[in-house]
């Protein structure tokens, strides 16, 4: 593939993030120094005023560089990366959270894997060598790993990670897998990465680091327990 | 296939052998007819071990917060002289 020509569109699908979009923009752009990208910014209908940072974003780094595609309202997250992808001018699009929890400096990582084995997939996993995870107590890791151990052993998914949302896919490969995905949430993800696996994809991982800076308000409670278990017999059935 | 299939198949071919294994008698009927019990401990026993192991060998970055402080505060400082508005929110 010839380096020169790729370009990569990174869709960041947002919600009151004022102060975090400005920084991971310019995060971004400090770490693909030499990376044709353009940052589509999904924006739905935060009251908190984030897109007219965005806005200011854009007369200082280019209307080119930075995309502002906004819906009326919170409309769910796959929605929104089928939104983004609309807009998107790039061969590969890179997936990420608005909330710095996904740090721009292993952009390089990933695009440097993805060029050097082929994969239509690249996809971050904290769970490696290398990765890690930042402000998750006790509790909070047991049910990640006993989680993950329950996916591995019923789903074979060949991924460490499948609740991650940091990762690069190939435009068309992007395009096929998001157009038969219906679950919400976390286990959208959950549905990608599984659905790209059964479908022989090549799928890589690179160690990532994530620092929960939510953690606190985001409650892993009885409901989301069940809603993933309802998730992982939903992607036995149907994957 | 559908992936629940493919256990299920797995799980077929388990029993087959463990029907063989009665009509055989190779080992004796009382310890096979006790096999599926041993299995399901065992599967439970090791994923219990998967989740104890992953728990200890959990890959944590506490250097990470940090150089995340100075990431923002590095941020802030460019953005404000530029114009971006970095108020708190």
């Amino acid at each position: 593939m010839d380096v020169a020509k790729n370009k990569y569109s990174i869709i960041v699908p947002t919600y009151n993030e004022r102060l975090n979009i400005a920084l991971i923009v310019y995060l971004i752009f400090k770490h693909l120094r030499d990376v044709d990208f353009e940052i589509i910014v999904v924006d739905d209908g935060s009251p908190d005023g984030t897109q007219e940072v965005v806005k200011q974003l854009q007369n200082l780094y280019g209307e080119d560089r930075i995309l502002l595609r906004p819906r009326a309202k919170k409309l769910g997250l796959g929605t929104a990366y089928i939104h983004g992808l609309k807009h998107a001018s790039g061969n590969f699009v890179v997936i990420m959270d608005a909330d710095l929890s996904h740090h721009p400096k292993y952009l390089p990582n990933f695009i440097k894997k993805q060029l050097e084995t082929g994969a239509s997939i690249v996809t971050g996993t904290r769970y490696v060598t290398g990765g890690g995870v930042h402000g998750w107590n006790l509790m909070r890791k047991l049910t990640s790993r006993g989680a993950n151990v329950l996916a591995q052993t019923l789903l074979w998914p060949g991924v460490s990670d499948l609740t991650g949302s940091f990762r690069l896919y190939k435009k068309s490969v992007l395009e096929d897998v998001i157009s038969c995905c219906v679950s919400k949430g976390y286990v959208f993800q959950m549905e990608m990465i599984v659905r790209a696996s059964r479908k022989g994809y090549h799928i890589e991982e690179v160690p990532i680091t994530f620092v929960d800076r939510v953690f606190g308000s985001s409650k892993l409670g009885g409901s989301e327990i069940v809603e993933y278990l309802k998730g992982l017999v939903y992607l036995m059935i149907t994957t | 296939m559908k992936h629940v299939l493919k256990l299920l198949s797995l799980l077929v071919v388990i029993s087959a052998l463990w029907i063989g294994l009665l009509q055989a008698s190779i080992i004796p009927q009382s310890h096979t007819w006790l096999l599926p019990i041993y299995f399901i401990v065992s599967l439970g026993c090791y994923g219990l071990l998967m989740v104890g192991v992953g728990l200890m060998r959990f890959p944590t970055c506490p250097e990470e917060a940090l150089l995340l402080q100075q990431d923002i505060a590095e941020a802030k400082d460019f953005l404000k002289q530029k114009g971006v508005d970095v108020g708190s929110d």
